[in-house]
């Protein structure tokens, strides 16, 4: 697709649907109607909607605890999500997983896990099943920076380099793994020379730009499309409220206000709105109250749903169902 | 009939299964090695081709990983672990992804994939390498495990495990590898939960698992002799396992003696004992027994690997104790009563 105004539109509203989502998430969760713990991306939109415009429906995502804008950007239900965060029936997940797990298998999401790097071999292993059946599918596995610490990134990496699957690593850098500055954790300033060892070519993006994100997924979903193997991408990005729930850090000790000032000043929503002012379209006021009325309608249709009742308890352990061999 | 031995059945097991269903391949370490699976694997990788007969790198985690990935993309895979003590490394992917799946998803995607694991007792191999581990993955729920303990079964089982919608861990040993009995040629299932019993007998039950209940076989042979008549049960699965079998057979005989390859603590014979304590209380003549692995890791010399694996004379000393005490069992009851 061209990256041309309609383009940019269409990711401004991606964008800020994810936004005013979260945002009506970490209200509920002010107010003690959602519990279960919420893992908030906002100010790190651009990089989900940025990978997610250049996939496919068929394409497959696979995320972590902080993935309520991955599943928005691929297309997952608004109601889906609010429901589930509510932990009710008609929740993406059926309400069983809550926030850090979200399943929408319609439109390519196989699975967010809060195990750190928890889905990365997952996504390689359904990039095997792509290959094995020459389907010309590809997987992303999004990962954190804290994620390029697991030693079974490392291992899929090599595996997804070794049997050259369409796999694409996404690590999303907001500098933080919880409360851990990345120079408590690391000696440089690299991760995306984490594949070199394994011959998978890495590229620094700035993940608060969507085109820019775009642009290298492109590439590289094009690359693994046509069995040239996994590729490594570093988003640099920022998130604005704490590892988890509503609040910005400050008040717990993790000492970042100015960085975090900075990084305001760079919101990826910001820098698109003005871009689209300065190409003319005035429209955009209307659109984001049309946004907020779809947010309006989902978060009333999920409120409405029923809980589950406490019998369904023991109920899923097992498939049931014969698969047919 | 055609008989093969337990390690042949294996092999047809998954050389039937590759054949048939195009979405089957085998990933994991050894598989093109003569050192790892023994002959369970012999010659397959030329028969099916390299790309279905994966021999992987050292990387358990992500090798599991990616057979739960390819799983949940429509895939059949085997994920093979030579040794089950190298399969720690991928508990994460087996216990919390795997097992978890339907479960936290609302039963809305299972992970049909088989996880097999080999125990590799004895030889002078040390702790590292002789693990019985079985209890461990028997505590996780949404995971079955089953240990096939005649050829037979193993075949059959296998089949079964390919054949079931959730993740199942195979465990085989390959103490039983020489262990030979009828198989069909054709594929067929053993039913996942079921108990075999063995040996019809009325004075005491043996409870085998694995090896153990090829073990109960000897221990049954040694007591006849004496004149004493056991039953013996081979537990075949042990998630879920067969309750209702074990249950009627010890409420029959009143005693009952568990044989297990792995360690006392909280290991498959505390589980069975108890549920056996809580169903047939009012029937035990005598208090249950457990034959296991005592609380120590796996020893390396062959001198004090004959001290720490016990078989059927051990099984067989257990029963006579058994039918020792339940006199003492009744006199006690029958004072009880009269008080």
């Amino acid at each position: 697709m061209r990256m041309n105004t309609e383009w940019r539109i269409a990711c401004w509203e991606k964008m800020i649907l994810i936004r005013r989502a979260e945002e009506t998430i970490a209200g509920m969760v002010e107010t003690g109607e959602v519990r279960c713990p919420c893992h908030l991306c906002i100010g790190q939109e651009a990089v989900a909607v940025g990978v997610c415009a250049a996939l496919e429906a068929t394409d497959t995502i696979w995320g972590g605890h902080r993935s309520h804008g991955h599943y928005l950007a691929k297309g997952g239900s608004l109601e889906g999500l609010f429901a589930e965060v509510l932990l009710k029936v008609t929740g993406c997940s059926s309400g069983r997983g809550g926030s850090m797990h979200l399943f929408a298998p319609e439109v390519g999401i196989l699975g967010t896990v809060p195990i750190v790097a928890g889905t990365v071999p997952l996504a390689v292993g359904a990039a095997f099943a792509y290959k094995t059946r020459e389907e010309k599918n590809v997987a992303v596995a999004f990962l954190g920076d804290g994620s390029m610490e697991e030693g079974h990134v490392h291992e899929a990496m090599n595996l997804a380099s070794l049997y050259q699957l369409p796999v694409l690593f996404v690590c999303e850098n907001n500098l933080y793994s919880s409360h851990l500055h990345w120079s408590e954790r690391r000696v440089a300033d690299n991760l995306f020379c984490a594949g070199e060892l394994h011959s998978i070519p890495g590229e620094r993006v700035d993940g608060n730009d969507v085109a820019a994100v775009y642009h290298s997924v492109r590439w590289a979903v094009a690359r693994a499309r046509r069995g040239g193997g996994p590729s490594l991408l570093e988003c640099r990005t920022f998130r604005w409220r704490g590892h988890v729930g509503a609040s910005y850090d400050q008040d717990v000790g993790v000492q970042r206000r100015g960085e975090l000032v900075d990084w305001m000043r760079r919101d990826p929503i910001q820098a698109l709105t003005e871009r689209l002012g300065e190409e003319g379209v005035n429209d955009l006021a209307e659109r984001e109250r049309a946004i907020a009325d779809r947010i309006g309608q989902a978060l009333a249709e999920a409120r409405r749903a029923a809980h589950p009742l406490p019998d369904r308890v023991t109920k899923f352990v097992w498939r049931e169902a014969v698969c047919a061999r | 009939m055609r008989a093969l031995s337990y390690v042949q059945a294996i092999r047809e097991a998954h050389a039937q299964l590759l054949a048939r269903d195009s979405r089957v391949f085998v990933i994991g370490q050894g598989l093109w090695s003569p050192w790892y699976a023994g002959s369970s694997l012999e010659g397959l990788e030329r028969e099916f081709g390299r790309s279905r007969m994966v021999d992987s790198p050292v990387s358990e985690n992500a090798v599991t990983g990616l057979a739960i990935g390819a799983a949940l993309a429509g895939m059949r895979p085997i994920v093979f672990h030579p040794r089950m003590d190298f399969m720690l490394l991928a508990v994460d992917p087996i216990m919390n992804q795997a097992a978890n799946w339907s479960y936290l998803f609302g039963g809305a995607q299972g992970v049909p994939l088989v996880i097999r694991a080999v125990i590799n007792r004895g030889g002078q191999q040390g702790a590292q390498h002789s693990q019985a581990l079985h209890a461990m993955f028997m505590h996780v729920p949404g995971l079955k495990v089953v240990m096939p303990a005649t050829a037979y079964d193993a075949k059959g089982l296998l089949i079964a495990a390919m054949e079931d919608p959730n993740p199942v861990l195979y465990i085989d040993d390959r103490w039983l590898y020489g262990e030979t009995g009828v198989v069909p040629e054709e594929p067929y299932t053993v039913p996942i939960g079921k108990a075999a019993v063995r040996r019809s007998g009325s004075d005491v039950t043996l409870i085998g698992i694995s090896w153990m209940a090829a073990e109960s076989l000897r221990a049954a042979a040694l007591l006849e002799r004496e004149g004493i008549d056991a039953e013996v049960i081979d537990l075949r699965s042990l998630k879920p396992w067969d309750r209702d079998t074990v249950a009627a057979s010890v409420a029959r005989t009143g005693r009952a003696v568990i044989a297990d390859s792995g360690w006392r603590t909280a290991g498959a014979a505390a589980e069975i004992a108890a549920e056996v304590g809580e169903r047939v209380f009012r029937e035990l003549l005598a208090p249950i027994a457990r034959v296991a692995l005592p609380d120590v890791p796996a020893p390396c010399s062959g001198i004090e690997e004959q001290a720490y694996y016990p078989g059927a004379e051990q099984i067989a000393a257990a029963a006579r104790q058994l039918l020792t005490k339940s006199k003492a069992v009744r006199m006690a009851r029958t004072a009880r009563g009269a008080a």
